[in-house]
């Protein structure tokens, strides 16, 4: 009478929708020099830039696929079509003139809703595109630049992103950041003056539409002295045979005093390769705090780093990963402490189920003139069947006596006695154990903003459906 | 006598390979409080646990009736929504959604309707203040962080929130203070009056029964009722202990 618990695949059919390819421009199959000057050109990059790409994909071809972490041998960089764009030709200000199909999908995706809901800006991209930005004018009053990373190239703001462009995130840090050096498009600019706290969050929206399209998205925030942002950004993709990858790149400059929130909740489909980087340097007295949930793709590897350039700058980084039925998803942070009295929270949650493999990888780097710092390391991990795997791989590495430094490890199973309880009070147990995951999952539910949370509910409801035999 | 609303014929129950049952005979008619006694290791959380369809438990034979109903296969969920209530010795920690919250969801799925928020708040609170519950535990995570009283008291309110017709109320007592007991109690004869139920209260002490009338008494021991009887096998075994029914 025992109720068991069985594999099956989950229903995605909620996320996986696409439609039919319709691009104006499609570069051939393949990386080459003459590719990356064709994207360059179509781009109307600046001079610096195109070297900037041509540079990046020489370190792309020297460096080699890591050697570590989960397989990705099934990607194929031969096959990768870098670069497609949707038929739209120009950013639209206005949801109005978005054209339909495009509109369509964000619409299931929900995205009029937010906007009606008056969060900020919307920047939300189609395959390699923006095609819809907007940002709110009591934002923009406040001085506040919200703009897509091409146009911002060619405004006054040129210099700022010359000065900050892949100087966190170098070309030369792996094979993919030279990828990305190589082929990036599209993706967000922001600058928060000094001392202005932006009240509401600014998001964007990620998707991938075509078979066998990458993904390159650049994000640069700079929030500089005493300033606050909070930046959603989410996504979701169709699902296709074609292996798909993601390299896009986040570089966060977080000034004196000032905190920037960045929070992501990520639902790439099931063939995805999530090889995104993303890297936050905070000086002194300023503070960043990632709130990250990874529950697509195929294999993810993804660290959010830390960096504390300044003295009493802290980085908290709360997390949950879900990894259901063929997914490998290696997910964690790095900090390192750069000066003195630094502190940084690591909170992590992470979920298999039916046979997926969920990886916690975190480096802690304290240095020898971070004296006075602080760092908690907190992850647990909860298996939902027998053939589920879950690592914990945390690495300290410290180079001051003057420090206090904590890490602790919990892993568990969903408990039986939780479920009968929620039974007993007339709950079904799929919804009992869906329930018991949400909760698990709440150290990063309670941070985001209601609406996705909810979302994020949804998904965890959504992969525990049909898990009960 | 008025018609059963449970009974237990022959019920035998192995955890692990391991018979903690063996035969079971009881016998609760609608409205009445029955009283199962024992000795600790006799049973008697098991025979709660599985009259309410804990799938740890295999039951190897015999049957389980609840309003008439065989319910000895039923999944616990289903069990709940015919009307019963199994009121827990430790009631577990679950994070995630709140007391309130939890309530008013399982209240809606019994009665297969939505409940208006405003209505069910103001039920809510008086509720609350009938059982000396601090109004603010309504929005805490169910039983997070709760102390052991709290924990009993919030599973009373649920007890008179969801009104079932057949409450089983496992080791209640234990672990509260004098305050606390009298609480649970008031809860206890709240739920008689106002619902009606029958209960079927499960401990190895007697302090739970000082104010309830009791209608009959069942001693549960080595996994076998022993004797039966009206209250006053209560006050005996306050006297004398386990001892003559071992």
């Amino acid at each position: 009478m025992a109720e068991k618990t069985i594999v099956e695949d989950i229903d995605r059919s909620l996320y996986d929708f696409r439609y039919d390819e319709d691009d104006a421009y499609k570069v051939d199959e393949g990386l080459t020099s003459a590719i990356v000057r064709q994207i360059s050109e179509e781009k109307n990059d600046p001079e610096w830039m195109r070297d900037f790409r041509l540079a990046s994909l020489e370190k792309y071809n020297q460096i080699p696929i890591p050697d570590w972490g989960p397989s990705i041998m099934g990607l194929n960089m031969n096959n990768i079509v870098t670069y497609v764009r949707p038929n739209t030709d120009r950013m639209h200000a206005k949801w109005d003139e978005v054209p339909d199909d495009i509109k369509n999908t964000f619409e299931r995706l929900g995205i009029p809703q937010a906007e009606r809901e008056s969060l900020a800006g919307v920047g939300a991209q189609y395959d390699s595109e923006l095609v819809y930005h907007n940002v709110k004018d009591e934002v923009a009053a406040q001085g506040v630049i919200y703009t897509d990373l091409e146009s911002a190239l060619h405004s006054e703001h040129a210099d700022m992103i010359r000065e900050h462009f892949m100087k966190l995130v170098p070309p030369t840090d792996h094979k993919f950041a030279a990828l990305h050096g190589a082929v990036w498009s599209g993706g967000s600019f922001v600058y928060v003056p000094p001392g202005v706290s932006v009240e509401i969050p600014l998001q964007s929206y990620f998707r991938l539409n075509a078979p066998g399209a990458g993904q390159f998205e650049h994000t640069l925030i700079i929030v500089d002295k005493g300033a606050y942002l909070h930046f959603i950004e989410g996504c979701s993709a169709p699902k296709y045979n074609v292996a798909n990858l993601h390299a896009g790149c986040v570089e966060l400059f977080v000034g004196e005093d000032a905190t920037l929130r960045y929070s992501t909740i990520e639902n790439w489909s099931k063939n995805m390769y999530n090889l995104n980087t993303k890297r936050a340097r905070v000086e002194k007295g300023g503070r960043v705090e990632w709130i990250s949930g990874s529950f697509g793709s195929h294999v993810s590897y993804l660290y959010p780093m830390s960096i504390l350039a300044g003295e009493g700058a802290r980085a908290e980084f709360t997390s949950v990963t879900f990894a259901g039925a063929g997914q490998n998803l290696d997910t964690g942070t790095k900090v390192v402490h750069a000066a003195k009295n630094t502190s940084s929270y690591i909170n992590t949650r992470s979920i298999s189920k039916s046979g997926g493999i969920s990886t916690f990888r975190s480096a802690v780097v304290v240095g020898e003139n971070a004296s006075g710092s602080k760092s908690a390391v907190s992850c647990e991990s909860l298996m939902i069947d027998d053939i589920s795997r879950s690592d914990t791989v945390p690495a300290m590495d410290i180079r001051t006596a003057d420090c206090d430094v904590g890490h602790e490890a919990k892993i568990g199973r969903i408990s039986d006695d939780t479920v009968f309880y929620l039974m007993s009070r007339g709950m079904s147990e799929e919804d009992a154990r869906a329930l018991i995951v949400s909760g698990f999952a709440d150290n990063v539910g309670k941070e985001l903003p209601l609406e996705y949370a909810v979302e994020m509910n949804n998904l965890i409801r959504l992969e525990m459906k049909g898990s009960i035999g | 006598m008025a018609e059963a609303i449970l009974s237990v014929e022959n019920l035998h129950a192995k955890v692990e390979e391991q018979e903690i049952l063996h035969g079971v005979d009881l016998t609760v008619p609608a409205g009445e409080t029955h009283v199962i006694m024992g000795p600790n290791g006799a049973g008697k959380s098991t025979l709660g646990s599985c009259i309410m369809g804990d799938p740890r438990y295999e039951k190897t034979s015999g049957k389980v009736l609840f309003c008439g109903e065989d319910i000895t296969n039923d999944s616990t969920d289903k069990i709940a929504q015919k009307g019963m209530f199994l009121s827990f010795q430790n009631p577990v920690e679950v994070p995630g959604i709140t007391l309130s919250n939890f309530i008013r969801s399982a209240l809606e799925r019994k009665e297969g309707r939505h409940i208006r928020v405003w209505d069910f708040k103001k039920q809510l609170e008086a509720t609350m203040e009938l059982l000396s519950m601090e109004p603010s535990y309504a929005e805490r995570d169910l039983n997070v962080g709760f102390s052991g009283g709290e924990k009993k008291k919030a599973e009373i309110l649920q007890l008179l929130m969801l009104k079932p017709s057949l409450a089983i109320l496992d080791e209640t007592d234990s672990g509260l203070d004098v305050d606390a007991v009298r609480t649970v109690s008031k809860g206890i004869e709240e739920y008689k009056r106002t619902v009606g139920g029958a209960l079927l209260i499960i401990t190895h002490s007697t302090r739970i029964l000082d104010e309830l009338d009791v209608d009959r008494t069942h001693v549960l021991v080595a996994g076998k009722i022993t004797a039966e009887g009206d209250r006053s096998i209560i006050d005996e075994i306050n006297a004398d202990g386990f001892e003559k029914y071992l």
